[in-house]
């Protein structure tokens, strides 16, 4: 039995749009998945189950290049990752745990002004920077502009887990004499690790999904994944790119599936 | 274990009755590193991408360090092939920030009109299953944009699916032309920044007190118009944060305009990214591409922040 109020809240049709959004965003990734077992080098026609392009996708003749643009990004994407975690942890709690201080609103805007410069404004302001002091283009530039991008995608499960932890655990470990230092890694740091791995797992997640500004800050030669298919989608969206996409739609799909039950984890421990 | 932890600190609180925090004294310190990488790898960046602007283009990719107006003169005036002309307005690149511009808007308009009604709904769900959509809908915004962008570009192709499907169900003799339209750069963007549009609205919904609903049905107001005057302004801040976050990123976006609106739909995304390809590039003119649609997002943020706190002054 439905009652009133239920029935106030209900508005025809939208059931049926929320459905239809469900539709449009996984369509086209199912669609890629299935095609992506296609036995057949034309991409359109149908032709049974194989996992042929799988195979050509570790030994076919572009294999050498995408196993070299891979070890690339998750090079890129771990280090980018640990350290804008890092530097993301230390923000929070200056931010959360500190006083008021001059400048406390300015330093937000600043760790989230990452977020609100469009995408291929950092990347031309990176490339002039880097290009201007003589910077050697490659694995280290793009690392570095990959942090600046990570830390407010880390900082933001961080910041929201330290908010939720009340700071009666360290006034009481100082109340027995801990230290600072031994109170951080005694009762905060355990207590912050949910917020800390799932900052972690955005910050992989975004640094490895990056196209735009790797594509300027990039030397020649250097490739990660995302720029390595850009360039072959450049010249036809061929069976293998559908095999890789699906392989990492599948590391995604897992990456955020984590991340999400950590921060439930988290949530419920409370 | 016990053994190894000297206690050796101070009482949390002090004779005079104040707290210490952990972080007294450090507070400097440990924001250090976030200010040294964002000033120096972002700040100074942006503040030299502006002297850029302002300087003179050298033909081997590069710049002359000699002030010039000539980059912010070559985007509105066209003055003749031979720069001897009166000065007239140069419509092609106000032409393509326009035209971005509109498809922006479009795109935003469209995550709206699908947005909306999914956050309702998801808002309106029992509390356990909220989680769940919630995860469904943001899911895709996690999967690399690059393959999420090539997806879509496969599905709509002339000889993708979904035309090779119409075409042998006999539902249409010829392919419908998707690709390389503004209709694929719109649905590209919509599947790019949908997710923006949709938690912020829903986290107003969530927040809204639906009482007001009922007790606008109780003094006869239908459904749609307790909809359009009661629900609607309410969660007015959720609506335009979400049309915020989609117009930005979808102002300056480079992939879904170059994988799937083609050479005829230049968007502001490949201008920027035309001037710093290879050697026939043009950096001060790239810079100067780059400040004016800056400025133009500054600008809509300012009005955004002033809004808000007129919003927030005028609610207490």
């Amino acid at each position: 039995m439905i009652n009133a109020s239920e029935r106030i809240r209900w508005y025809p049709g939208f059931r049926e749009i929320a459905l239809l959004c469900l539709v449009i965003l996984y369509a086209p990734l199912i669609i890629v998945m299935i095609y992506s077992f296609n036995d057949s080098p034309s991409i359109t026609v149908w032709k049974g189950f194989s996992f042929v392009w799988y195979e050509e996708v570790f030994t076919g003749p572009e294999a050498e290049r995408f196993k070299q643009a891979t070890v690339n990004s998750l090079i890129i994407a771990v280090s980018a990752a640990i350290t804008s975690t890092a530097i993301a942890t230390a923000s929070a709690l200056a931010m959360i745990r500190g006083r008021r201080f001059r400048g406390q609103a300015m330093t937000f805007g600043l760790i989230n002004l990452p977020l609100m410069v469009p995408e291929i404004v950092t990347a031309v302001a990176t490339l002039i920077f880097f290009a201007s002091i003589g910077f050697d283009r490659g694995i280290l530039s793009i690392l570095l502009a990959h942090i600046v991008f990570c830390i407010p995608f880390a900082y933001l499960p961080i910041a929201a887990r330290l908010q939720g932890i009340a700071n009666v655990y360290e006034q009481v470990a100082r109340d027995l004499y801990a230290t600072p230092g031994q109170t951080f890694r005694l009762i905060l740091f355990p207590m912050m690790l949910p917020g800390i791995l799932s900052g972690f797992l955005l910050a992989f997640i975004i640094s490895l999904d990056d196209f735009i500004i790797t594509n300027f800050v990039k030397g020649a030669g250097v490739e990660t994944l995302p720029t390595a298919i850009f360039g072959a989608v450049k010249q036809g969206i061929k069976p293998n790119i559908m095999a890789i996409s699906t392989l990492m739609l599948v590391a995604s799909f897992l990456l955020v599936t984590i991340a999400y039950f950590i921060s439930r984890m988290g949530d419920q421990r409370k | 274990m016990a053994g190894i932890i000297k206690p050796t600190g101070k009482p949390a609180k002090l004779a005079d009755g104040t707290q210490t925090s952990i972080v007294d004294g450090r507070q400097h310190l440990l924001l250090l590193p976030a200010w040294l990488i964002i000033g120096v790898l972002l700040v100074i960046p942006v503040l030299l991408m502006l002297t850029y602007s302002f300087l003179v283009q050298d033909f081997r990719g590069g710049v002359i360090w000699e002030f010039s107006l000539e980059a912010y003169d070559q985007f509105f005036f066209d003055r003749g092939l031979f720069g001897d002309e009166p000065p007239s307005i140069e419509w092609t690149y106000i032409g393509i920030f326009w035209r971005s511009f509109v498809q922006a808007l479009l795109a935003m308009i469209f995550c709206f009109l699908i947005g909306f009604p999914t956050a309702y709904f998801i808002a309106t769900r029992p509390q356990k299953s909220r989680a769940f959509w919630l995860f469904l809908v943001t899911i895709p915004y996690w999967v690399n944009l690059l393959i999420r962008t090539v997806s879509m570009k496969f599905l709509i192709r002339d000889n993708g699916p979904i035309n090779t499907w119409l075409l042998s169900g006999g539902i249409i003799d010829e392919p419908i032309g998707m690709i390389n339209t503004g209709f694929a750069i719109q649905l590209g963007l919509f599947y790019s920044y949908l997710p923006f549009m949709v938690l912020p609205i829903y986290a107003s919904i969530e927040r809204y007190n639906f009482a007001l609903s009922e007790a606008a049905a109780d003094l006869y107001s239908s459904r749609w118009m307790t909809l359009f005057k009661i629900v609607i302004p309410s969660v007015r801040p959720g609506i335009i944060a979400g049309c915020i976050l989609v117009f930005i990123p979808s102002l300056g976006a480079f992939l879904a305009p170059d994988l799937l609106g083609g050479a005829k739909n230049f968007m502001i995304g490949s201008l920027v990214e035309e001037q710093f390809k290879g050697q026939a590039g043009d950096w001060p003119f790239g810079a100067a591409v780059s400040m004016i649609l800056l400025s133009i997002i500054m600008v809509i943020l300012l009005f955004y922040a002033r809004a808000q706190n007129r919003q927030n002054d005028g609610g207490h």
